[in-house]
């Protein structure tokens, strides 16, 4: 007799579907992002039918990489995995911790183990995020202690595949130079993930729903300025996407209160809004006022 | 002579699951879990050898399993056991230790009659 499965309600019972929903909806863009998200959802869940039925399944490999610009999600999305993984029941408790070099390599000989390892074991059930991960590996230094902590995770990433995933974080060119100098490290990663850049609409979804944590709101106009602000800083060095967008919308409240002060008295609606020159006073838009002093760093 | 000592130490020595189960109760009331071993288990020394720092921030049992792992490999034939440390004010004192393995050959004990003054006895126990 063969028996059926409903995936999907397979997929609903263990709540992924949820928290795939939440990220649909919460995160804006990152259409490659969540379809990956989606894939390995669904490869867990079609996994588990088949262990139902007693057809052997080798634990697929978890261990990822998100590479991308700063400020395009790599750890709001590796937050989401953790809970992901979590209700499918691939890691036990489902905690993230998040590490960079710092947190890995020691400072002498010898210090760098141990070190490593108690990360490891804090991480255990749960996800390892290492952030900008290319600065374990200083081909410039032979002696650098990054190597030693690169040895250990692949030991761990090998052997204890069960008790933890490791996703490795940050700039696209310098992860890919990065595991072209470590073959080995590269071949235990099997979902490579890129981040892409946010375009202006999305960082305009994204402002108003930031604006809209805050309890504050756009007024028209502002909502225009933000579009040219976005559009001009785009094009600037050091554009860091949403987490440059969260740093204009916080000096914009700046402003605000500056203003509401030398008004004296405000109301509800004035305490709430932000107005369209809380943002043009922003010094991005000084290049288009005077383009010589464009040479000037901005922000 | 099956050396009894802590918690679970009349009960056939735990699985390595059973263990695991135990630690993780352990973390779950937030209680940091550390290793120590001796090859000196007599019931008076309470100045066990510890292996590495209380494993504080763990989440998961696999960690301290590592750990043990590791130590069982170095100690075989030494005793080891397993403490969980209770931070909150007023206990700040283990909570929870058994022991997680003993060596092939246990240690052996005998018990040692003194004559004092008078009819008066001291007992020693004294290894064998």
């Amino acid at each position: 007799m063969s028996r059926t499965f409903d995936l999907r309600s397979l997929l609903e019972e263990s709540g992924v579907g949820a928290v795939l929903d939440e990220l649909d909806r919460e995160l804006v863009g990152l259409a490659p992002v969540k379809l990956r998200i989606r894939e390995i959802a669904s490869l867990l869940v079609v996994d588990k039918a088949r262990a139902e039925l007693g057809v052997a399944v080798a634990k697929p490999s978890l261990h990822m990489c998100f590479t991308g610009n700063p400020g395009t999600g790599k750890t709001t999305v590796a937050m989401r995995m953790a809970t992901i993984l979590h209700r499918l029941g691939n890691v036990r408790k489902g905690h993230l911790v998040a590490v960079t070099r710092d947190d890995l390599v020691g400072q002498y000989i010898g210090h760098t183990a141990p070190k490593t390892k108690e990360v490891l074991k804090r991480a255990m059930g749960g996800v390892l995020f290492i952030d900008e991960a290319y600065y374990l590996y200083r081909p410039e230094n032979e002696r650098d202690y990054g190597q030693e902590a690169i040895e250990i995770l692949m030991q761990v990433m090998e052997n204890q595949r069960d008790d933890l995933v490791v996703i490795f974080a940050g700039y696209k060119g310098r992860m890919d130079t990065f595991f072209q100098s470590n073959p080995g490290l590269g071949s235990r990663v099997a979902h490579h993930i890129d981040f892409p850049d946010y375009t202006v609409d999305e960082l305009e979804a994204i402002a108003t729903s930031m604006v809209g944590s805050l309890g504050l709101n756009l007024s028209g106009p502002a909502r225009q300025a933000l579009g040219e602000y976005l559009s001009l800083r785009r094009e600037q060095p050091n554009f860091a996407n949403a987490r440059s967008l969260r740093n204009a919308l916080d000096r914009a409240r700046l402003r605000q209160a500056r203003r509401l002060l030398e008004t004296g008295s405000v109301d509800a609606a004035m305490l709430t809004t932000l107005e369209a020159e809380d943002i043009r006073a922003s010094r991005v838009f000084d290049a288009v006022r005077a383009p010589a002093a464009s040479e000037e760093a901005t922000c | 002579m099956r050396i009894t000592q802590g918690t679970f130490s009349f009960l056939p020595d735990l699985s390595d699951d059973q263990i695991a189960r135990q630690i993780d109760h352990a973390l779950a009331q937030g209680w940091a879990v550390s290793l120590e071993y001796t090859d000196d288990p007599h019931p008076r020394n309470t100045y066990w050898e510890m292996w590495g720092m209380p494993m504080f921030d763990l989440k998961d049992a696999a960690g301290v399993l590592v750990e043990l792992r590791e130590c069982r490999k170095a100690h075989a034939d030494c005793y080891i056991k397993l403490n969980a440390f209770d931070s909150t004010r007023g206990f700040e004192t283990m909570r929870l230790s058994f022991m997680v393995h003993r060596p092939r050959q246990e240690a052996r004990y005998r018990l040692r009659r003194e004559e004092g003054a008078g009819r008066l006895i001291h007992y020693t126990l004294e290894r064998a």
